[in-house]
């Protein structure tokens, strides 16, 4: 167990540098001179010129980069280029709005997407089956945001069960929170719920075919009972794409966020690219990485509780 | 079907393939439907300079947020451009992005998997590495920085979106490579002589188009979708007609104009679901042609309707109420694309308490599907009637399913065919030995383990609580056959219904394992009902012998009578064919010198 961890947490490492080393320079890259986007094109060469020495862009590349590097190594992602705020700080404020939502989204694209693909493969071609099939395609179709776009008109416009736009702290009103992020977190759940279901649909068809289901029931064991010993056996991919949806959301709700005004990553993100500001763009990126490195990692351990055959590779 | 098809076939797979799945799925409604509406979409974008009402970008003042009008037939937008111009300006920079990010991911990804499927190695690993790694990238964060540093330079924007999407091109290819590589035509191919290139083109090529043409619907679809969103977040040059320009402009103002926000949506929505659609589709056609629960069926098809409605075969040996089972008249029945196909076709026979009977047959004759007629187990698509099957005195083909489940694990015993796919891979062997003993028989944990115990240790396990502990996984094939038959009896049914037990095993295990099922049978006093091919077995320890034909039942008899003088040459033809060999021959003699327990020894000397 002490091995596997440590071999993950290498493999995790690895990873995270790649990245960043690569972000870094396609970032430097793309961006070849950031005080253009920074003081607009209306600023003088003099103003260039001294914002180039203080944000330090006249060093070589890879004094920059390890510059960068060495400080990122140990949890300090720097300054922004616009506001000289830190990184680490702009992060920790945004964070907590985007993880909310992205976790409810996941939460209610675990259970819905989950429901639904039992019920379909259970019954496979069955009314409900190709009920849900049809609704799957639609969805599957429809962007997040496009979807996003509907709910506000209808259920923040129409009927105005929920604010259009915003953000509620917690700490606030609780009611208040859970009302700002339903419906980004829906319109960021439909995509999931679809594949989620889909799969764990094709999955449970498979499942219930092969040899050992016919025993357990042979046993005298209840449908619920066999269910529970088919799901187990159908979970694994369903549950890699919950797993895979919540870390992609984590950076990728940006146009949702735009549209129901959420302060969070993906607002930082938009506002950041748009002038250039590559330190908080790297930091971001690290961040989700980080994400993607622990998320993997518990699935590992989910899948190998799971069906300990997983383990013993 | 003539022969000049399957000359076809063999002369050119592919093209034979591709006629087949195309025509099939321009037959499907959703099929002909989505193509059309692609088709059509596709026109438009071609079409654009010669269709478009008006310059895309030509602002008519009055026209601003006006309504549908002959002159404007969707209106006008925010500044006065015509919408429908736009519309129609706008398919044509969706389609072209769309072209220009999945020509990448394709170009990119497929060749990559190939490779890395068919070579493995270094490549592979550091292919997938590489794969894995732009999955955890976090896309839209590269997408903006590229878009900032380019000055939002589109095409090169699709076609890092592309890059982003190679990794479903890579893992779709690379896993169909590794599939085809490993069957045994491409090693003959490469035992031929022929070159790697040539066996990629002619052998790989054919079985990974498929998916990767599914792949690539879906793959637009995110595309277009992906494209809508960066330009709804304002990428993009303003003077190129854009959906997702337009539908920001249309959120902007949708308490005022909602039409404004229709238009485009629509366009995306339709577009999308129709590539979605079609991906599903030809995803479903693909899928069907692997063969699967079908095989039973048309192996039975050819004789089902000739034999339909025969009249019973089989006969009775006991009086209705001394029997332990009484089959009346079963038939077993599939579901196939081309009505019901019936594959056993009405056949009576019954077992006495502590009566031991063989069900011989070749495969397809219809001997499994009794038994799982039996426990009311049939697989999908599968139906039985009878005119009764009694256990115990009562007729159970009359219960309703809930009671009938019921007998299920205490009065009938199932034991299955092949060991390592009996049993659940994810739960202990302990676990699943107690479960039904906990909630059918309502034992305590600690009653529930105590009969399982004393159950493994019956079946002869010596380690019973390393066994206990084990996964399905950690034991072997023989061991996996005795934790079942374990299962089986721990309930203590009077019935036990054994699908070839033994085919699965090893020589020496099974000779093991016949043994143990004669004696528990014995001990416990049950109706043994035995499924097999081979009349080794049913020397070895039947006491009766039924054999089976087609889904017909065409001799019925003592083993050894039967033994020595078979009616039905049918019969004699198994019996040779089954003990052909210097052991069983052995076997045999001792068969009729003695008595079935004493042929033991000389098939364990095998």
């Amino acid at each position: 167990m002490i091995a596997f961890i440590a071999k993950r947490l290498a493999a995790g490492v690895v990873l995270l540098v790649a990245v960043s080393v690569g972000t870094f320079f396609l970032a430097h890259t793309a961006i070849t001179d950031p005080t253009v986007g920074l003081l607009g094109t209306t600023a003088t060469e003099a103003q260039r010129e001294a914002l180039t020495i203080k944000l330090g862009l006249d060093r070589p590349l890879i004094v920059q980069f390890w510059d960068w590097f060495s400080h990122a190594a140990i949890g300090d992602f720097g300054t922004s280029w616009r506001n000289f705020q830190s990184v680490n700080d702009q992060i920790a404020i945004k964070l907590p709005v985007t993880l909310s939502v992205v976790s409810f989204a996941t939460l209610l694209t675990a259970f819905f997407g989950i429901t639904l693909g039992m019920i379909a493969g259970l019954n496979p071609n069955s009314m409900l089956d190709r009920m849900s099939k049809g609704i799957t395609v639609v969805l599957f179709a429809l962007p997040g945001f496009w979807v996003s776009l509907v709910l506000v008109i209808w259920f923040a416009v129409n009927l105005r069960w929920f604010p259009a736009v915003g953000y509620v702290q917690p700490t606030q009103s609780i009611t208040g929170w859970l009302r700002s992020i339903t419906l980004p977190a829906v319109s960021l759940s439909l995509m999931g719920i679809v594949v989620v279901a889909e799969q764990l649909r094709n999955e449970v068809i498979a499942v219930n075919k092969q040899d050992f289901v016919r025993t357990l029931r042979s046993r005298g064991l209840s449908q619920g009972q066999v269910i529970i010993h088919i799901l187990r056996n159908a979970c694994p991919a369903a549950l890699t794409m919950l797993a895979i949806m919540f870390v992609s959301l984590l950076s990728g709700a940006i146009v949702v966020e735009a549209i129901f005004s959420l302060p969070g990553i993906g607002q930082l993100i938009n506002s950041s690219s748009q002038i250039g500001d590559i330190p908080v763009l790297l930091g971001i990126t690290v961040v989700s990485v980080i994400f993607v490195v622990i998320v993997n990692f518990l699935l590992d351990i989910a899948l190998g509780w799971i069906n300990p055959k997983v383990r013993v590779k | 079907m003539s022969t000049t098809a399957i000359v076809q076939e063999d002369a050119d797979p592919r093209a034979s393939k591709r006629q087949s799945i195309f025509s099939r799925f321009i037959r499907t409604p959703a099929g002909i439907i989505s193509l059309g509406v692609i088709l059509f979409i596709i026109a438009v974008a071609v079409l654009a300079p010669w269709i478009s009402p008006q310059d895309p970008n030509y602002v008519d003042l009055f026209a601003a947020k006006a309504p549908p009008s002959a002159e404007h037939w969707l209106g006008g937008d925010s500044t006065g451009r015509d919408i429908l111009s736009r519309l129609i300006w706008g398919t044509r920079t969706t389609l072209w992005g769309a072209l220009i990010t999945i020509v990448t991911a394709l170009v990119i990804g497929a060749p990559a998997g190939v490779v890395a499927g068919y070579f493995g190695g270094a490549f592979d690993r550091a292919a997938s590495w590489v794969s894995d790694a732009i999955q955890a990238i976090p896309g839209m964060i590269i997408l903006l920085v590229v878009a900032a540093g380019t000055r939002q330079n589109f095409p090169l924007l699709m076609a890092t979106v592309g890059v982003l999407l190679t990794p479903g091109y890579y893992r779709i290819a690379r896993a169909r490579t590794l599939t085809i590589r490993n069957e045994p035509f491409v090693a003959a191919a490469w035992v031929a002589g022929l070159s790697h290139p040539r066996i990629i083109v002619k052998h790989i090529f054919p079985g990974v188009y498929a998916p990767i043409i599914i792949q690539t619907a879906l793959a637009a679809g995110i595309a277009m979708g992906i494209q809508a969103g960066l330009q709804f977040l304002g990428i993009g040059s303003a003077n190129v007609p854009s959906w997702g320009a337009m539908m920001n402009e249309g959120f902007r103002f949708m308490l005022t104009s909602p039409l404004l926000l229709l238009w485009p949506s629509a366009a995306l929505g339709v577009t999308i679901a129709a590539l979605a659609v079609m991906g599903s589709t030809l995803g479903d056609l693909v899928r069907v042609r692997t063969p699967s629960a079908g095989k039973k069926a048309t192996a039975a098809a050819a004789t089902a309707n000739a034999a339909a409605r025969a009249p019973a075969t089989g006969a009775f040996a006991y009086d209705a109420d001394k029997a332990a089972v009484r089959v009346e008249n079963l038939r077993v029945a599939y579901a196939t694309p081309s009505g019901e196909s019936e594959v056993v076709h009405g056949i009576s026979f019954d077992v006495a308490p502590g009566e031991v009977l063989g069900i011989v047959g070749e495969s397809g004759s219809g001997k499994s599907q009794t038994v799982f007629s039996m426990l009311d187990l049939l697989p999908s698509g599968g139906r039985y009637e009878a005119d009764g099957i009694v256990i115990s005195g009562r007729d159970v083909a009359k219960l309703p399913a809930k009671e009938r489940a019921k007998l299920l694990g205490s009065e009938i015993g199932y034991i299955p065919q092949e060991p390592m796919s009996n049993l659940d891979p994810c739960y202990t062997i302990g676990f699943q030995l107690m479960q039904p003993l906990r909630s059918v028989h309502k034992k305590s944990r600690k009653e529930a383990r105590d009969i399982a115990r004393a159950m493994l240790e019956r079946v002869g396990i010596a380690d019973v609580d390393r066994v206990m502990k084990s996964y399905p996984f950690e034991i072997s094939g023989g061991m996996a056959q005795r934790v079942l038959i374990a299962g089986a009896i721990a309930g203590q049914p009077s019935v036990l219904l054994a699908d070839e037990p033994t085919t699965a095993l090893d020589v020496t295990v099974q000779a093991e394992v016949l043994e143990l099922l004669r004696e528990l049978q014995d001990e416990f006093h049950m109706a043994l009902v035995l499924v097999t091919h081979n009349f080794g077995v049913v020397a070895d320890i039947c006491d009766r012998v039924i054999v089976m034909r087609d889904g017909d039942i065409v001799e019925v008899g003592e083993v050894r009578e039967t033994f020595a003088g078979a009616k039905e040459p049918y019969t004699r033809d198994l019996i040779s064919a089954s003990l052909d060999g210097a052991a069983s021959r052995r076997e045999l003699d001792e068969e009729f010198a003695g008595k079935g327990a004493n042929a033991q020894p000389a098939a364990q000397g095998a």
